[in-house]
């Protein structure tokens, strides 16, 4: 009955691959440090802490490398447009890029405590060697100094005993850059917290912008070549005859004065690639920023509802797409992002913007305070991007959630589907749609009910009544709305909206829902969309598994859910 | 979007740092650094922190969220009054705390992250932030059950002709009452 894997196998295996080369790089680096023979004298000083510091050094360049590539939005959206080719699978999978960007956030802050952690053991152990308290060997290794004439190299980066491992760390260039990554770090996690992301969205974002500081110091953390290993010396030194008799080190041919140097810093070949996109994305942003946006028309809805209609050269969109809005006069710093409620066959975009937080609410007076007739504020836009409503039309069969305004993706949908049929679009491959919208208050209804009427009508005309089914669930009633349906209940079309289907009291009962969709369309490949709370994305991704069958000739059902 | 309240963060912030804090202490006293005293002290206010910080405040606006099985340490921390929930308080008390890590490599982090909490406590007693307890969590009335089956058409009425005739028009009706009931000979 239930097929999990058609949901979440690929998600499961990309995480699987992922945290197979994450072990696979931790082991790898692991042996090198424990094992090579590059490194026996600096094990002396520092046991197994060398290899346990450097192994999680692996899996963070890894993983730094890979954090900044979900946030780019250009770059999936170019992936999205370029995999038109793949299967709905592998797009779906770019829309859990933020989902995959926490997990490798985790696996950073995993790695940076194990980092951290050995390297105070490898400090405090470089201190106590230099005191003679870990034996000849190690208080012999960490005498050794740069110098020219007694030709010899350090080991021990600290200069001298009176060196404490507080001091080495602040007045280091590894020290110094560790700490300062690993504090800005710890603020964008904390900061990061499910409750202020959700509550005090402004908190998160400005802080996240420490990331700048976390990759400048990134950067430049291997810089100072602490980590040192042996390099070879012509005779070699033979380290298992040589360890035992220091005192003869560079008096007998067989022991040489072993030299030493740093490795060279790695972690820009990772991270640079990553940074590059990431300015450019910025930059991109910049200059869509600069590009001139004028308003065609503004409409005031109700229920706090803003309709803008805008115009700007160049532009162009398809289905389900989202733009980011910033305005100048209210914050130059703050992008939000809102979905398009316009069809790609129209001569300008539109955004539905409901006021629910401080930037739309003055959005919202600055529009309502407008002389008749008069421009609205400066607007940037950047984008379109595009996620998972791109994909309607390429299932047999969509269902489409809408929950309040997240209403707003299926209006660009239905109004392309409008205008396809207008046009006999022949490319049309979806056969059936399914729409239900879930709302608390009968206001929200009156703004979409034009389009739906309007869908109505032509879809009688040119009969295919069956082509679009939408159901309409308040599910903020009460006693007066159930007793005007009761008084009005021979009327051909309902009281709220006027449209020929019948608003539904209450929330839908999904089971039986899937059911119908499942016996309408057997053997079929139903795409469900949707754009709503977290809870709802829950209960649906679950009945997708639930009513998707292991049989291939029998009806599927795959989860997409809007993601900014 | 409501107005900032400092201290939600301040809170994640802190629980954070006593955390890093208890850890830098452990590692400290486990691996006998120089200076390991610092490190047991680090234990100690790590474990302190993360207790006082540990039951979130309510929000002044909106829902407020609780940790799970916060509500014993709500009761511990809701007893000592006025001291907990003024924000100077634990601002202070944060920076005091954060003192005696500075002195040692292990701890210096969990230092720093505990100063920083102090001065986001410290925005927030500034902006009139104090700690309340979330105590008891108003259950909202439920929702019916939704309806399984859908409400039905009611039976059709008999067509006008087939209703029942009234008594004053008996010529009309169809049915012969074989007994009169209207006198009695």
């Amino acid at each position: 009955m239930g097929n999990w894997i058609i949901n979440h196998g690929l998600s499961a295996f990309i995480v699987v691959v992922w945290m197979a080369i994450n072990i696979a790089l931790f082991v790898h680096f692991y042996l090198f440090y424990d094992q090579g023979e590059r490194f026996e004298y600096t094990r002396e000083l520092l046991g197994s802490a060398l290899a346990w510091a450097r192994a999680p050094a692996a899996v963070l360049n890894f993983n730094c490398m890979l954090i900044l590539l979900p946030v780019c939005r250009n770059l999936l959206s170019l992936l999205r447009g370029s995999f038109v080719c793949c299967g709905r699978t592998v797009r779906k999978q770019l829309d859990k890029n933020l989902t995959f960007h926490k997990l490798v956030a985790y696996m950073i802050a995993l790695m940076t405590a194990v980092h951290t952690i050995a390297h105070l053991f490898n400090a405090e152990r470089y201190s106590n060697s230099l005191e003679g308290e870990d034996g000849d060997l190690a208080f012999e290794l960490s005498l050794l100094q740069d110098s020219s004439e007694l030709n010899t190299t350090y080991l021990n980066p600290f200069p001298s005993n009176s060196t404490t491992p507080m001091i080495f760390v602040f007045t280091s260039i590894a020290g110094l850059t560790g700490v300062v990554i690993t504090l800005a770090l710890i603020l964008m996690i904390t900061s990061s917290m499910e409750v202020i992301r959700r509550s005090y969205f402004e908190v998160f974002w400005y802080t996240h912008h420490l990331f700048i500081v976390f990759f400048a110091g990134l950067v430049f953390h291997g810089a100072g070549r602490v980590v040192r290993g042996q390099v070879t010396t012509d005779p070699p030194h033979n380290n298992s005859f040589c360890e035992d008799q220091p005192d003869n080190w560079g008096k007998i041919p067989e022991c040489p004065i072993p030299q030493f140097a740093g490795g060279s810093p790695q972690t820009w070949m990772y991270v640079i690639g990553p940074m590059i996109i990431y300015i450019c994305e910025r930059l991109l942003r910049f200059i869509r920023y600069m590009q001139p946006v004028t308003y065609r028309k503004i409409v005031i809805r109700p229920s706090k509802v803003l309709e803008l209609q805008l115009v700007k050269p160049g532009f162009s969109m398809d289905v389900g797409q989202y733009v980011f809005l910033n305005c100048p006069a209210i914050s130059q710093l703050e992008w939000h992002p809102f979905t398009l409620t316009s069809a790609p066959e129209e001569d300008f975009f539109s955004v539905h913007i409901r006021s629910v937080g401080d930037w739309t609410e003055k959005l919202l007076k600055m529009v309502e305070n407008l002389p008749e007739g008069g421009q609205g504020p400066k607007m940037g836009v950047d984008g379109p991007f595009g996620t998972a409503s791109e994909d309607v039309f390429h299932y047999e069969v969509s269902m489409l959630v809408g929950a309040g305004i997240g209403v707003t993706p299926f209006a660009s949908i239905l109004k392309s589907i409008w205008y396809k049929f207008k046009d006999s679009d022949p490319k049309l491959r979806t056969k059936r749609i399914y729409f239900y919208w879930l709302c608390r208050e009968t206001h929200a209804f009156e703004w979409f009910a034009d389009l739906l009427q309007v869908l109505e009508r032509e879809m009688e005309e040119r009969g295919m009544r069956d082509f679009l089914t939408y159901k309409l669930y308040l599910t903020g009633w009460d006693q007066s709305h159930a007793d005007h349906a009761m008084v009005h209940f021979d009327k051909d079309t309902d009281i709220i909206t006027g449209l020929k289907q019948k608003t539904h009291y209450g929330r839908p009962n999904w089971d039986k829902e899937f059911e119908q969709v499942r016996q309408e369309n057997p053997s079929s490949v139903v795409g469900t969309f949707l754009c709503g709370p977290q809870a709802l994305a829950k209960d649906l991704e679950k009945k997708c598994v639930k009513y998707s069958d292991v049989d291939p000739r029998r009806t599927k059902f795959y989860f997409n859910k809007e993601n900014f | 979007m409501a107005k900032i309240e400092w201290a939600m963060w301040a809170n994640e912030q802190a629980l954070a740092a006593g955390l890093i804090y208890l850890t830098g202490g452990i590692v400290g006293v486990a691996g006998q650094f120089r200076g390991w005293q610092f490190a047991a002290f680090g234990i100690a206010a790590g474990v302190f922190v993360c207790l006082l910080e540990y039951p979130r405040s309510k929000r002044g606006k909106g829902t407020s969220i609780e940790r799970s099985g916060q509500y014993c340490f709500t009761v511990c921390v809701k007893s000592f009054g006025p001291l907990t929930r003024n924000y100077y308080v634990r601002a202070f008390l944060h920076a005091a705390l954060c003192v005696p890590g500075g002195f040692m490599l292990a701890t210096v982090l969990g230092c720093v992250c505990l100063g920083m909490a102090s001065l986001i406590y410290l925005s927030a007693a500034i902006h009139g932030e104090h700690w309340e307890p979330i105590l008891h969590i108003e259950t909202k009335k439920r929702l019916g059950e939704s309806i399984k089956e859908p409400p039905q058409n009611p039976p059709p009425r008999p067509p006008p002709e087939l209703r029942r005739k009234k008594a004053d028009n008996l010529d009309a009706a169809a049915y012969d009452n074989p007994m009169s009931v209207t006198i009695n000979e």
